[in-house]
């Protein structure tokens, strides 16, 4: 069994925190200055050069680039032949997520109860998804996601009978009505199949992959590409007033799926879509 | 048009005001975002009065980042309004003159922006590290125990906005989406 320290768990995770939030990541920025050149609204084209050079500022600064600096989610892939020492993995989790939001000057944003509303004050607990893999090495890629986007998410149990035809209309449904709440362009991620909460992770994964990478299934990509094409025919343009760049894409991952079912989940985010990641 | 304009706005500077211009603001604007609403509206509610003067002022629709040392303030771009929709009106009606935010605004309060003469501004969402370059003071004045969330006292220069929906009614997010909009 190879051994890993919590410490060094706690240490990576906050530096990736203050990486994430203050660099906006170059497959972002590559699409934007690409949707600029092509913008046919002046206004959209004002803001897109707006975006570009507040993601400027704040690198220079170590800045955030939002002052949404989102609930901090989690992915974390453990090598079956690892053992941690030193605690529990997931307090590590929270503690490097803890030191990374009070050292970055990251906003706090997460609060204890969804009624009562008391602000938890470091940023935790994070949203942790865990996966058990071969291998001696963990994996963290940590997505710090800001809510205007998130609450513009949307998922729906279609029938099977819907077929392409009706998620591609859910789809973009959801892109339209997100409108300019979700700061757009947007970055789609869309979970296709499985189950009623295996979907919306399939979605939030589908936001990890780099921008303009297109799925490695022919149909999908197909799919993908398709979207794309028609949510920048829908009006919506850089934060909502108007134009051609409304998504700098759509991303879709699937999964097997009940015989009953076609559950189609669209997790919408903005255009500071954020991650880091590190293997130990 | 572009405009620039300095805080309390007047009544003849609203009602100048068209949606798509764009406009500089320069001296007080007021912050405060969905616990502070809550916390406004409930205070008018006991027959209280609130922490600053509403009339003529603007709210800036934010939660900063926390200043760095030496910094006046984090990075401080615009949040979703509808989320303030169910509280705005009250305060329009004390005397509100301008809201800063991102996003669409429902119809009861398109409605009493015509009817109070209110102007709503758009910021760039997410460009937050550009927006806080024209901050030049922050001082919290309310509601410190909301931390991100509490009313802060803003001087600003030049703070960059957008009329997106101006006090007759008139919407850059309907005018503009429906230009670019190509669907069968």
């Amino acid at each position: 069994m190879r051994e890993i320290s919590v410490d060094t768990i706690i240490e990576k995770l906050s530096w990736m925190c203050i990486e994430a939030n203050c660099r906006l990541n170059s497959d972002i920025h590559n699409a934007i200055r690409t949707c600029k050149d092509k913008e046919r609204s002046e206004i959209g084209r004002d803001i897109l050069e707006q975006l570009l050079e507040n993601a400027d500022i704040a690198k220079k600064e170590m800045m955030p680039i939002c002052q949404d600096t989102g609930m901090a989610i989690v992915f974390c892939e453990v090598g079956q032949e690892v053992r941690i020492t030193g605690g529990s993995l997931t307090d590590a989790i929270n503690e490097g997520i803890r030191q990374g939001y009070e050292k970055g000057y990251l906003r706090k944003s997460v609060v204890k109860d969804p009624f009562f509303r008391e602000n938890t004050g470091d940023n935790t607990p994070a949203i942790i998804h865990y996966d058990i893999v071969p291998g001696d090495k963990v994996k963290l890629i940590l997505a710090p996601k800001g809510f205007g986007s998130e609450n513009m998410s949307r998922i729906h149990m279609l029938a099977p009978s819907d077929g392409m035809e009706g998620a591609k209309r859910v789809i973009l449904e959801t892109i339209d009505q997100a409108g300019g709440n979700a700061c757009p362009p947007m970055v789609v991620g869309v979970g296709i199949g499985g189950s009623f909460e295996k979907a919306p992770q399939l979605a939030k994964k589908a936001l990890l992959r780099p921008v303009g990478e297109g799925s490695p299934i022919g149909y999908v990509r197909e799919m993908e590409q398709e979207l794309l094409e028609k949510a920048n025919k829908l009006g919506v343009g850089p934060q909502g007033l108007g134009g051609i760049t409304t998504a700098l894409a759509v991303h879709i991952e699937t999964f097997p799926t009940h015989i009953a079912g076609l559950p189609v989940a669209i997790n919408i985010s903005c255009h500071v879509t954020r991650h880091a990641e590190c293997e130990i | 048009m572009v405009y620039n304009l300095e805080t309390p706005l007047t009544e003849e500077a609203v009602g100048m005001l068209k949606a798509g211009d764009k406009v500089l603001l320069t001296g007080v604007v007021y912050t405060g975002r969905d616990a502070a609403h809550k916390k406004m509206v409930e205070q008018l509610e006991r027959g209280e009065s609130l922490p600053f003067d509403l009339h003529g002022n603007i709210l800036y629709y934010v939660g900063p980042t926390p200043a760095k040392p030496g910094q006046v303030i984090g990075s401080a771009g615009p949040t979703t309004s509808y989320r303030m929709d169910a509280y705005a009106p009250v305060l329009m009606d004390r005397g509100l003159k301008g809201m800063i935010g991102k996003g669409d605004r429902n119809r009861a309060v398109v409605e009493s922006m015509i009817k109070n003469q209110v102007v709503y501004f758009g910021a760039v969402g997410g460009a937050a590290a550009l927006i806080a370059s024209a901050i030049e003071e922050a001082e919290v004045i309310a509601y410190e125990e909301l931390g991100t969330e509490a009313v802060r006292k803003l001087k600003v220069r030049n703070f960059p906005v957008t009329v997106v929906i101006d006090a007759q009614g008139g919407n850059l997010y309907e005018t503009e989406k429906a230009k670019y909009r190509n669907v069968e």
